[in-house]
């Protein structure tokens, strides 16, 4: 019992910051209708601009400043980047933010080198908050999932209470109408394309200290957040949230059993072979559910895709 | 991207073959051929090698990209598992010596790129764009992620080892030199590069191009967008199962790395570098870029960011890649007016390429001042030794970036004039 309450928080810290990261990715795709490949770069981004801020003004300025460092590059991004692509359809654009994933991490690498930043949680975070059975969790993690939480009631209350939100939506659905009614939808849409940036930035800082700064942090969480939203449905942002939470659970819960294949062979009347070197089989009967763990999203997501191309909750095809 | 007017000139031309069109076959035949006459060192056959697989893979890619409109993050996939299936192959053949000859296992390798295709095909073709896209890298990182977990068929983290010279020998030949292999390698670059463009020349290839462009139109003239994505799809496993082939002979191991999502994504950049718009483009971008990487690789470290900042700057300012930039002269050459861009050129670009190699120079003193060990101060860049902490290289390295930009565009607008003036006909006012 202790097991499922830890691994429940540990898929709910693992499921947010996946969230913080597929919000920002949503709102851009069903604004622009490009999928930005280089999300989880800003994401990057934003746990190397922390960590060096935090080495002269401490955790707190980085949490503060960094996040606004990767909207403002985000923006510029857009502005002379992506616009100029736009003419060109959305396959250049999304080979365009493929390029840009790889220029971020040769950046990065240029400036930092290969190694693991010192990045650290702030000392006042530092000690265990209650344990569990004999399971510690940190403080750090409780903050973590509070702030996630937070950032999302406050996104769902600016989209949909209040008036730019109101425009934003408006200029999602009917960009030349919003126009005519005399918003100006291209410095909306680059606004936008900064505010997801930024959320992905805040993942970044928050994220760093735990799952630490690296060149590859990129990488390793760059296809899981398109996963996401491909799963919840492109576009929307109840949706990457369901998603977000049950490939967090998924992930965690599926490293953490042991669940042996091999019973599930025996199940159906097989016998296990005398020298299993010799068998063509021999990965199924030794094969464990944490080791297929890294996988399940992906054999979700093809799943989806191609028995409900809208994903969960989206209400449109991809 | 779309060569429109190459195209029409395609349909009507008489179906007779002409010297223009078989002229390029004999050239590069007799140019690889003759290659390792010129260059005989033992690497040089290596990169030479490594340039023809590329080549193949490149074009099986942009059967996708280019023709059919299908954008992959995950065609190393088929490159991959063709070359493991070759693996066990060689193996196979090894203890059970059997009478296959080396020179057709590609086949092999190729059948098995196109089975994998055609299961793959049968669901992720069914859209375009985003949908295909995204199948794509799910599809890919899940193959990849499978080779560390089946490791009775990729071998887990070691990788797959075989050894080439264990088959029948063909006409006394038993591919124990690099040169053999290279002979090997050349015939079936040609015969698949070949195969492909006649593939793009055929019905099939051609609506490939009329879905890319317009798939609602080409369902109303009656083809099945699907179908059409689909045959592309599989014939485009196909050559990449050879390419994967090719690879097994050549290196007689396969790892990982070879499924990986990276190795996706290098294919991808090679090909819309060389350009995704001409046949030939992707052939342009694999030699470019081999060469770029066994070059550029041995004299910097930041090798990569360069690649990367052109790939970037491609895809902004060059869609069409660096067949297209070759294609575009081709107005100017017809109207006999290609001489009259000569001096504009040297003007232009003399300073333009001054400007960039100052800039890469900062870059490398900086990249040095910050990461190489304490008291490391000396530094080797463009064949000359100094110290990276005077103030001399610093002020050299920003006086050629400054200058040479400022003459670059001091001459572009004479530049663009005479662009300008050698895209109009005679007889006409410019």
């Amino acid at each position: 019992m202790d097991l499922v309450i830890i691994n429940l928080i540990d898929g709910l810290f693992y499921g947010l910051l996946l969230f913080m990261l597929s919000s920002g990715l949503t709102l851009i795709f069903s604004m622009m209708g490009v999928l930005n490949f280089a999300h989880a770069s800003f994401y990057m981004l934003g746990a190397y601009f922390a960590y060096q801020i935090s080495m002269y003004l401490g955790f707190w300025m980085g949490l503060l400043i960094a996040p606004l460092l990767v909207g403002v590059v985000g923006a510029l991004v857009e502005r002379y980047g992506l616009r100029r692509v736009h003419q060109y359809g959305h396959v250049p654009e999304l080979i365009f933010t493929f390029g840009l994933a790889l220029l971020i991490e040769e950046v990065i690498k240029f400036f930092w080198g290969n190694n693991l930043m010192a990045y650290q949680e702030p000392e006042i975070l530092k000690f265990a908050l209650f344990s569990i059975g004999n399971n510690a969790v940190p403080a750090y993690k409780v903050f973590m999932i509070f702030t996630s939480v937070a950032i999302f009631i406050g996104l769902l209350y600016i989209l949909t209470r209040t008036r730019i939100g109101m425009i934003i939506q408006a200029a999602l659905s009917y960009p030349r109408t919003v126009e005519a009614l005399g918003h100006n939808v291209p410095l909306i849409f680059m606004g936008v394309f900064g505010v997801g940036t930024a959320l992905a930035g805040v993942a970044g800082v928050l994220a760093g200290p735990v799952l630490g700064t690296f060149p590859g942090m990129a990488f390793v969480l760059g296809s899981i957040v398109f996963v996401t939203i491909v799963i919840g449905g492109l576009g929307s942002l109840w949706g990457a949230l369901v998603a977000s939470l049950l490939l967090g659970w998924l992930t965690t819960f599926a490293a953490s059993s042991s669940f042996p294949f091999a019973s599930i062979l025996e199940s159906f009347g097989m016998q296990r072979p005398e020298s299993l070197s010799d068998s063509y089989l021999r990965d199924l009967w030794t094969l464990t559910l944490p080791q297929i763990g890294p996988i399940l999203p992906y054999i979700l997501m093809v799943l989806i895709l191609v028995f409900r191309p809208h994903g969960l909750f989206g209400k449109r095809d991809v | 991207m779309t060569d429109a007017s190459q195209k029409t000139a395609t349909i009507t031309r008489a179906p007779a073959l002409s010297l223009g069109q078989v002229l390029p076959w004999v050239i590069s035949v007799i140019f690889l051929v003759a290659m390792p006459t010129i260059f005989q060192s033992n690497s040089a056959i290596t990169i030479m090698n490594q340039m023809m697989i590329t080549i193949v893979f490149a074009l099986s890619y942009n059967m996708l990209l280019g023709q059919g409109g299908m954008l992959s993050f995950g065609h190393a996939v088929y490159m991959g598992v063709g070359g493991f299936f070759c693996m066990h192959l060689m193996n196979i053949v090894e203890t059970n010596e059997l009478p296959i000859p080396l020179p057709v296992l590609p086949i092999f390798g190729g059948l098995f790129g196109l089975g994998l295709a055609t299961i793959v095909g049968s669901f992720s073709t069914r859209k375009a764009g985003t949908v295909f896209a995204m199948i794509s890298l799910g599809i890919g990182e899940l193959i990849a992620a499978c080779s560390v977990i089946i490791t009775a068929f990729f071998g887990g983290e070691e990788g797959m080892p075989g050894d080439r010279t264990y088959f029948m020998p063909f006409f006394g030949i038993e591919f124990l030199q690099q040169i053999e292999v290279y002979y090997l390698i050349a015939f079936w670059t040609v015969l698949s590069t070949l195969l492909m463009y006649l593939f793009s020349r055929t019905p099939v290839g051609r609506m490939a191009n009329a879905v890319r462009d317009n798939p609602e139109r080409a369902e109303f003239l009656g083809y099945s967008a699907r179908w059409v994505r689909f045959f592309s799809f599989s014939a485009a496993g196909f050559f990449a199962g050879i390419a994967g082939a090719l690879f097994a002979i050549n290196y007689e191991i396969l790892t990982e790395t070879n499924l990986s999502t990276t190795q996706s994504g290098v294919i991808l950049l090679i090909a819309f570098l060389g350009g995704v718009g001409f046949f030939f483009g992707p052939i342009i971008g694999a030699i470019v870029f081999t060469l770029l990487q066994s070059v550029l690789s041995l004299q910097s470290e930041i090798w990569q960011l360069y690649v990367g900042a052109l790939f970037l700057a491609t895809v902004m300012y060059f869609p069409g890649g660096l067949a297209g930039v070759l294609m575009m002269h081709v107005p100017a050459a017809k109207f006999g007016k290609l001489g009259t861009l000569v001096v504009p050129y040297i003007k232009t670009l003399v300073p333009a390429i001054i400007a960039i190699f100052g800039l890469a120079a900062l870059m490398e003193l900086l990249f040095h001042v910050r990461h190489a060990s304490a008291g490391d101060d000396e530094m080797t860049l463009f064949w000359t030794t100094f110290d990276s902490h005077s103030v001399l290289p610093w002020i050299i390295a920003c006086v050629a970036t400054v200058g040479g930009f400022w003459l670059a565009r001091l001459s572009a607008p004479s530049l663009r004039e005479a662009w300008h003036r050698a895209n109009t006909p005679k007889g006409r006012p410019a």
